[in-house]
């Protein structure tokens, strides 16, 4: 659906614009663009950060695969394999922890007035580029290494999406109250 | 409209916020939210202006070209994105050092942009190795049950919880 709107370049660069500043607006509104909120999120005081990421989880996923099975979306896996994403995941982290902000919420932290996100900026280009200048080094010897490709969970397990859409719900409902019931 | 003039909204109105956020962008744009290629590409056009067009031809950049994309306009449009919001808000203000990081290290500035700086190059790495990040991996892929999605944001939260707490606990 939409093919024709997808291809037009100078409407999607605008549309993608125009994302970006719903997006903002969320995260700003969420207290994500707060170096306070999310280093409180890693030590285990403040579930903010949490709470955002599995209600904006669940409900995409729900819309998503809905307007799949009616053929309006298609979807986009990234490929992953445990030299990516274990060691990927874990440097990551620690870098999220060190800067305090994420890649979009450093890009919302220098909205908020937040001047530590520009040192954070600069840190994610030089990291980037390191990145790509070792990246033929990398790619077969770390980064193939037990290689998952982009396989979707209900494929792995085969069986329909919805038999695991509806209980990983309940289980991050079930999350979310205990969350609450603590009081964090 | 006072709803755009509160500070702060409920953490799941936000999240549901960004949720709907991806029905349209999948609908309208065929595309997940993601930020972090976006600073790769930039990495990209930056290196090419030092070293010219031979930069395109790194295999990483063949994958993902240095150009300006419609992520890349994503992520520009966060900036006033959460200045508008943060103005409404009555949140705006400049601020070199987070109250967390001041009470616990204390409020010389030097100190906070190294550490900043730091991070921020683990950070650019890490979501290039792992392949995306709080947003690409984090909530695009889990909503779409990515595997490699999943692994990855639990890696995030499985590093980040660690390094959170040697920082604070350890060294702080």
């Amino acid at each position: 659906m939409l093919t024709k709107l997808h291809g037009k370049t100078v409407i999607q660069l605008i549309l993608g614009f125009i994302f970006g500043l719903f997006f903002g607006l969320f995260l700003q509104k969420g207290g994500v663009t707060k170096y306070d909120v999310i280093i409180g999120q890693l030590l285990l005081k403040d579930f903010t950060v949490l709470k955002v990421m599995i209600s904006a989880m669940l409900t995409g996923m729900i819309g998503i695969y809905a307007m799949k099975a009616f053929g309006w979306v298609k979807l986009h896996p990234k490929p992953g394999s445990a030299g990516m994403s274990i060691l990927g995941g874990l440097m990551f982290g620690a870098g999220f922890a060190t800067l305090g902000y994420c890649p979009g919420t450093m890009a919302g932290a220098l909205g908020n007035g937040y001047l530590d996100a520009v040192a954070g900026i600069a840190g994610m280009l030089i990291g980037a580029g390191i990145f790509a200048a070792l990246f033929p080094g990398i790619r077969r010897s770390i980064l193939s290494k037990g290689d998952f490709g982009d396989i979707t969970l209900p494929r792995l397990f085969r069986v329909n999406e919805w038999w695991v859409i509806i209980p990983l719900g309940v289980l991050c409902v079930l999350l979310l109250k205990w969350i609450e019931s603590r009081g964090l | 409209m006072d709803w755009l003039l509160e500070a702060r909204w409920s953490p799941y109105i936000a999240g549901i916020g960004i949720g709907v956020l991806s029905w349209f962008t999948f609908l309208l744009s065929n595309k997940p939210i993601g930020c972090s290629t976006a600073f790769a590409r930039t990495s990209g056009m930056i290196e090419k202006i030092f070293r010219g067009k031979k930069v395109s031809l790194k295999p990483y950049y063949q994958q993902f070209k240095p150009v300006v994309d419609w992520e890349w306009m994503l992520v520009l449009g966060i900036i006033p994105g959460a200045f508008i919001s943060a103005v409404l808000s009555g949140d705006f203000r400049w601020q070199w050092i987070p109250g967390r990081w001041a009470v616990a290290f204390g409020t010389v500035l030097w100190i906070r942009l190294l550490v900043a700086l730091t991070g921020g190059i683990l950070l650019g790495f890490g979501s290039r190795w792992a392949g995306g990040c709080t947003s690409g991996h984090g909530i695009s892929g889990t909503l779409q049950l990515t595997l490699g999605s999943w692994v990855a944001a639990v890696c995030f939260f499985i590093g980040g919880i660690a390094a959170a707490f040697l920082i604070y606990n350890v060294i702080g």
